[in-house]
């Protein structure tokens, strides 16, 4: 059973058509990887899965599961957050916030999941220090742990490693892959990086305001929308 | 001295000064954590100086002051957010025509009004003679109201505060929590400004914030501690104020000010070590 299926998709800003025929299907443990250039319809896609914008045409439908405010979001860090005074241990916690419902506060089983995803991303000696005070690194393996505290089926990632250095981003796509391999967690990636999600992903989205192309890494390779646009790289 | 402060608390003006600026300073600080961290400060100072305009209206037609400030820079709450949120315009150049305009409009009302400039220099720089009965029992009410808001949203204000896309995500209401800050601020300020004047009052959202931030590193902290240092800092100031003779708004914010460098000292001995 597919864990989320699009048909005929497509968004519009104030008339304009920014994607449209966007067709694919995800099964669960699946590892999405969607590229195209600035501008391309990433980004609507991503906040349409969200249920932040409402498609103009076709439906995205979700089973498996799976709903809308079960995913495991990863948003691009704000320039709010370098400063912020937080906690990891209150970031981390404010994952569950899509679980309240109609509760006001967090209840012990939230605080036992928040400190097993902590323990998970190995951040768990960092619990009580300042957010704004972390690496880069670190800071987004607490978004990741924040993401987890959402979902237990499907992270969402917006370009994760924008910001951070090839040393840092090779460990986070690590951990990323021994998510999607060992938990089974399904993996949707908005990401320009050409390298290293390439070889852990299953399939490629390519999206150019239409898609140009949906199928299995392999294929992706193979076919004439991936050979330009991973240009020579591909067989590096 | 301790005779000079038993002094000030037997006046029942100094008691009611004390009543409303404590409730006030604590709602302002509660409500300028949020707003300092989103980098809305300066809706504060819009909103005060819309309530300038406002109060001149009031003051020139005759009307009771709060009955007509209130709506008005609840609207304009409304309508600051708005120009804010939208990319098109610049939210701070828009708050700044929006409030200067205000301002402009209530120094006019007034002097074409009767030109009573003591009612101009009350209004901007404040006055501590100024708080009623009536303001004492609508400040009870407010901070009451904010408090018990503030408590129960807790989870979701950190939530919006600190990735307003993660909560949006995750199902809250990002944009009524929005309004509901601004309009909870219109009344704090509305309240707070003709005892700590139009261009004053803004202080009290923006200060204990800031300087809590120097200091503590979770957001419960600096909340707990932005309501403790703006309490402390009015109450030290209203009663300097009184014991020499000095204007009240002034004297606290120049107190939120000592309050700020000081612990930003302690903040930066605190990373030497």
């Amino acid at each position: 059973m597919a864990q989320i299926q699009c048909t005929d998709l497509s968004f519009t800003y104030d008339g304009v058509t920014v994607a449209e025929g966007i067709n694919f299907t995800l099964k669960k443990g699946d590892y999405l990887c969607i590229v195209g250039e600035n501008g391309s319809g990433k980004s609507t896609l991503v906040r349409g899965l969200l249920g932040l914008k409402a498609p103009a045409a076709g439906t995205i439908t979700f089973g498996d599961g799976l709903f809308a405010r079960g995913i495991g979001y990863l948003p691009q860090q704000t320039h709010l957050q370098k400063d912020f005074p937080a906690s990891v241990r209150e970031v981390v916690l404010s994952g569950c916030i899509g679980r309240f419902g109609n509760g006001l506060f967090y209840t012990k089983k939230e605080k036992q999941l928040a400190a097993y995803h902590m323990e998970k991303m190995g951040i768990s000696d960092l619990a009580g220090r300042c957010y704004r005070e972390l690496s880069g690194g670190q800071q987004q393996r607490v978004r990741l742990a924040r993401a987890l505290c959402a979902t237990g089926e499907l992270l969402l990632l917006d370009e994760p490693t924008a910001g951070l250095d090839p040393i840092v981003s090779r460990e986070l796509y690590a951990m990323i892959e021994h998510l999607n391999k060992t938990e089974g967690i399904t993996v949707v990636m908005v990401s320009h990086d050409t390298g290293a999600p390439f070889y852990a992903a299953s399939h490629v989205l390519h999206l150019k305001h239409s898609q140009l192309f949906f199928g299995t890494r392999e294929d992706y390779l193979a076919s004439e929308a991936g050979k330009s646009f991973l240009g020579g790289l591909s067989d590096v | 001295m301790f005779n000079a402060i038993f002094d000030m608390l037997s006046y029942p003006f100094m008691q009611r000064a004390l009543a409303v600026g404590i409730l006030v300073s604590l709602c302002a600080a509660l409500l300028g954590v949020s707003l300092v961290l989103r980098r809305y400060s300066m809706i504060g100072d819009g909103l005060s100086h819309v309530g300038f305009g406002a109060l001149a209206i009031a003051a020139v037609a005759n009307l009771a002051p709060l009955k007509v400030a209130i709506p008005v820079v609840v609207i304009a709450a409304f309508f600051l957010l708005r120009l804010s949120e939208d990319s098109r315009l610049k939210g701070d150049s828009a708050i700044a025509v929006i409030s200067t305009s205000a301002l402009a409009f209530g120094v006019l009302i007034l002097s074409v009004g009767g030109g009573v400039n003591t009612d101009v220099y009350n209004y901007m720089f404040g006055s501590i003679y100024a708080m009623s009965e009536d303001d004492v029992v609508l400040s009870l009410s407010l901070s009451f109201i904010v408090l018990v808001l503030f408590i129960l949203f807790y989870n979701r204000i950190f939530s919006v505060t600190f990735d307003e896309t993660f909560a949006r995500a995750g199902g809250i209401r990002v944009n009524a929590y929005t309004m509901l800050t601004a309009v909870l601020t219109a009344i704090t300020i509305v309240l707070g400004m003709r005892m700590m004047g139009a261009m004053l009052i803004s202080a009290l959202i923006i200060f204990p914030a800031l300087t809590a931030m120097r200091v503590f590193k979770t957001f419960r902290a600096v909340t707990i501690a932005a309501a403790l240092i703006a309490i402390v800092s009015f109450a030290v100031g209203i009663t300097l104020s009184y014991l020499f003779d000095a204007p009240g708004g002034a004297t606290v914010v120049l107190v939120n000010l000592g309050a700020m460098l000081l612990f930003s000292c302690i903040g930066a001995i605190g990373k030497r070590k």
